[in-house]
C-alpha cells in the first residue's frame, strides 16, 4: 500500500472486480484458510471414495485381530503364524507335527489316529490368518498328511476396534457420514432460516414482531434436550437425525437474514421493484435472498462444524447412527471406553475430528474476512 | 429491581409450561413404553402395571394429573428405579451436577477474563498469540474429545489424578477442566475483544491522564466495561454446561443428573425424563434472570424499572 505513489500514472480501471472475485483474492491470501480448504477437500474425497478404495470393509470383522495396535507392517507378525495355525487346526482333532513357513506359505504336517478327512484345510480357511488352504499330500493309510495354506497379509495402519474391524476403514466411513450430516442438516437450517428470516424482515410490522418473538422463545428452550428426546423416541435413523439437528440450528440464521432484509428493504432497487408492481414473494426471491448470500455463506461455513459437533455429541451418547455404520462421535465414544488397553482407538478418531473441525472453522473465519472485511 | 425480578419470574411460567407440555406429549406419542422388555409380559401383568402407574387413563387426564402433582412438588414415581420417587433421585444427583457446573462456570469466568485481559494488554505479542491459540483450540475441540483425552493422559498414562468417581476434590479436577475449557475459550475471546476497545476508550485515557497506577486503571476502569460481553454470555454458557455435563458425567462416571436424562429417555422412564426436563427448564430461566440482573448491576446505563 505504501508504494502506491511510485507509479505516477493511475491505472485506469478497465474492468471492475465483482464482490466474489475480490473475495476469492482475499481468501487466497489467507494461508490458514487455504490450507484448511485443501484439508477439507482431501477429507471430502476420503469420505466419498475412501470406503471404496480401502483394503477392508468398514463392517468386516476379523475375530483374530481384536484391538491390534496400528502397524505399518502386515499382520500376522511372524511369531504369531504358528500359534494361529495350531489354534485353527485344534478344532480338527489332529496331532500337529512340524510347521514350516516358506515364502508366505505355511506347511503343516498332521497325523491322526483316525483317517484324515481331506476337507481339513477348511479349518485353515476359516481363520483370518490363512487362505487357499489345501491338503497337498496324504499318506496311503490316511493317517498322516501335509496341509498347506497361504498366509494372508493384512494391513491395519490404524489398528482395529473392539470387534476386530479395521479402524482406518471405519474412520473413512465415519467421515462420510459426518460430512453428509453436516451438509444436509446445514441445508435444512439454511432453507428454514432464510425463508423465515426473509419473510419476517420483508413483511415487517406486527408479523415481524410475532415471528421474532417466537424465535426468542425458541432460543430460551433447552433445545439439545428436545433433540435427544426426539432421537430417542423416534428411532435412530439418519434422516430424522439431520432434520432434528437442522431444525435446531436455524434460529441464528433466521435472525441474521431478518436483520439484513430489514436494511435491504429500504434500498432504492427494492422500492423500484415495488413501484413496478413486482409481487412481494418475487422481490424476496430476486432481490432480497441473493443480496443476503454473502452473510449466509459465512454463517453456513460456521454452521457446518456446529452441526457435525451436535451429531457427534448425539452419537457419543449412543443416540446416533447405528451399527455397523459409524460416525466420528461413535468412534470417539468407543475409544473412550477402550482407552486403557487400546489408546489408539481414541487417538485416531479424536485426531480426525479435531483436524476436521479446525479446518472448517479456519475456512469459515477466512471466508468471513474475505466476504465481509468490515466485520473484523 | 425486585419488582422486575418478580415480573420476569412470573413471565417465565409460560415458557416452562410450554417446555413441560411439549416434552410430555412428545414422549407419549413416541412408540414403546416403560414396561417393554425383551420378553413380553403377560397381558394381565401389563394391565396391572399400567393401572398402578395410571398409564391406562386417557392421555389428557394423565397430563392434568402430572401438572397437578408437579405444582404440589411431587414428580411421581420412577418407572425403572422401583421404590424411588423422581424427586428423590434428582435430589441425590442435583447437588453434584450443580457443584460441578458452578465450579466450571466460575473457573471459566476467572481464567477466561484473566487470559483475555492479558492478551489485550499485550496485543500482538507472543502472549496474545498463545491466548488466541488456546481459545481457538477450546472452541474447536468439543467436550467429548477433551474429556476422554484428559482422562487418558492424566489418569491412565501419568496417573496423577483419579479417572472417575466423586467425593474427593482431586476427582473434581479433570471433569471441571473438561467442562470449563470451551467456556474459557469463548470468554477469553470476548474479553480480549472488548478489553482492546475499552483500553482505547475516553474514560480509560482520562484515568491514565490523572496518573492512576496502570494496574488500577485496568482492573477498576477498563475491566468493568470489558467484562460486560462475558456476563451476557453466561446465559448461553450455562446452557452449554448443561449439555456438556451429560458427556462429562458419563466419561468420568459421576453420579449427577446428566446421565438420568439419556438413560431415562432410553428406558422410557417417563416421570424421570420429565423431572430432568423440568429441572433444566427452571434452571435455564432462573439463570437467564440472574444474568440480566447482574448485567444491570455492572452497567449503570441499563436500568430495569
Amino acid at each position: 500500500m505504501t508504494d502506491m505513489t511510485a507509479d505516477a500514472t493511475p491505472v485506469l480501471a478497465t474492468q471492475s472486480r465483482s464482490l466474489w472475485a475480490t473475495a476469492l483474492i482475499r481468501l487466497r491470501r489467507n494461508r490458514a484458510a487455504m490450507l484448511s480448504l485443501f484439508v477439507l477437500i482431501f477429507m471430502l474425497l476420503a469420505g466419498l471414495f475412501g470406503p471404496m478404495l480401502a483394503p477392508h470393509s468398514y463392517s468386516n470383522v476379523y475375530t483374530q485381530y481384536v484391538k491390534v495396535p496400528p502397524s505399518l507392517s502386515p499382520y500376522p507378525h511372524a511369531e504369531n503364524i504358528i500359534p494361529a495355525a495350531e489354534s485353527a487346526l485344534s478344532r480338527a482333532r489332529v496331532d500337529i507335527g512340524t510347521i514350516t513357513i516358506e515364502n508366505g506359505r505355511a506347511i503343516i504336517e498332521v497325523t491322526s489316529e483316525r483317517e484324515i478327512d481331506p476337507r481339513i484345510s477348511r479349518y485353515l480357511d476359516r481363520s483370518d490368518v490363512f487362505f487357499n488352504g489345501e491338503v497337498t499330500e496324504i499318506a496311503a493309510d490316511g493317517l498322516s498328511a501335509t496341509v498347506e495354506a497361504d498366509v494372508q497379509e493384512l494391513y491395519f495402519i490404524m489398528g482395529t476396534d473392539a470387534n476386530g474391524r479395521d479402524l482406518f476403514a471405519r474412520i473413512l466411513i465415519s467421515l462420510r457420514i459426518s460430512l453428509m450430516i453436516g451438509a444436509l442438516a446445514t441445508s435444512v437450517a439454511l432453507v428454514i432460516g432464510v425463508t423465515y428470516g426473509a419473510t419476517a424482515g420483508f413483511i415487517g410490522g406486527r408479523v415481524d414482531n410475532v415471528m421474532m418473538r417466537v424465535v426468542d422463545i425458541l432460543y430460551s428452550l433447552p433445545f439439545v434436550f428436545f433433540v435427544i428426546l426426539l432421537v430417542v423416541f423416534f428411532g435412530r435413523n439418519l434422516i430424522l437425525m439431520f432434520l432434528a439437528v437442522g431444525a435446531v440450528e436455524w434460529l441464528d440464521m433466521a435472525r441474521i437474514v431478518r436483520g439484513q432484509t430489514l436494511s435491504l428493504r429500504r434500498r432504492e432497487f427494492v422500492q423500484a421493484a415495488e413501484t413496478l408492481g413486482v409481487s412481494g414473494w418475487k422481490i424476496v426471491q430476486r432481490h432480497i435472498i441473493p443480496n443476503t448470500l454473502g452473510t449466509v455463506i459465512i454463517y453456513m461455513t460456521l454452521l457446518v462444524p456446529k452441526v457435525i459437533l451436535l451429531e457427534s455429541f448425539l452419537s457419543f451418547l449412543g443416540l446416533g447412527v447405528q451399527e455397523p455404520l459409524t460416525s466420528l462421535g461413535v468412534l470417539i465414544a468407543e475409544g473412550a471406553k477402550n482407552m486403557r488397553n487400546a489408546p489408539f482407538m481414541l487417538f485416531w478418531p479424536a485426531a480426525t475430528m479435531t483436524v476436521l473441525l479446525f479446518a472448517l472453522n479456519f475456512l469459515g473465519d477466512g471466508l468471513r474476512d474475505a466476504l465481509d472485511p468490515k466485520d473484523r | 429491581m425486585l419488582v422486575y425480578a418478580l415480573r420476569r419470574l412470573v413471565g417465565a411460567i409460560p415458557t416452562i409450561f410450554i417446555i413441560i407440555t411439549a416434552a410430555f406429549f412428545m414422549m407419549r406419542v413416541a412408540p414403546g413404553g416403560p414396561f417393554d422388555q425383551e420378553r413380553t409380559l403377560e397381558a394381565t401383568v401389563m394391565a396391572n402395571l399400567n393401572k398402578t402407574f395410571g398409564l391406562d387413563r386417557p392421555l389428557y387426564e394423565q397430563y392434568g394429573m402430572y401438572l397437578g402433582n408437579l405444582v404440589r412438588g411431587d414428580m411421581g414415581p420412577s418407572f425403572i428405579y422401583r421404590d424411588k420417587r423422581v424427586h428423590e433421585i434428582l435430589a441425590e444427583g442435583l447437588p453434584i451436577s450443580m457443584q460441578l457446573g458452578m465450579t466450571a462456570l466460575l473457573l471459566a469466568l476467572a481464567v477466561g477474563t484473566l487470559l483475555g485481559t492479558l492478551a489485550a494488554l499485550r496485543q500482538n505479542t507472543k502472549t496474545d498469540y498463545a491466548v488466541i491459540a488456546v481459545a481457538t483450540f477450546g472452541i474447536t475441540v468439543p467436550n467429548f474429545v477433551v474429556a476422554p483425552v484428559l482422562s487418558l493422559v492424566f489418569a491412565v498414562i501419568l496417573s496423577w489424578l483419579p479417572a472417575q468417581g466423586w467425593g474427593d476434590w482431586r476427582q473434581m479436577i479433570l471433569p471441571v477442566i473438561a467442562l470449563a475449557l470451551p467456556q474459557v475459550a469463548v470468554i477469553a475471546r470476548l474479553v480480549r475483544g472488548s478489553m482492546i476497545e475499552a483500553l482505547r476508550s475516553d474514560h480509560v485515557r482520562t484515568a491514565r491522564a490523572y496518573g492512576l497506577p496502570s494496574r488500577m486503571v485496568v482492573v477498576k476502569h477498563a475491566l468493568r466495561a470489558a467484562i460486560l460481553p462475558a456476563v451476557s454470555y453466561l446465559g448461553p454458557a450455562a446452557a452449554a454446561l448443561l449439555t456438556g455435563s451429560i458427556v462429562v458425567e458419563q466419561v468420568f462416571n459421576l453420579p449427577g443428573i446428566g446421565r438420568y436424562f439419556v438413560q431415562g429417555a432410553l428406558n422410557r422412564d417417563y416421570t424421570l425424563v420429565m423431572g430432568t426436563v423440568v429441572i433444566v427448564a427452571v434452571f435455564v430461566v432462573v439463570f437467564n434472570l440472574i444474568v440480566d440482573l447482574l448485567y444491570a448491576m455492572l452497567d449503570p446505563r441499563v436500568r430495569y424499572d
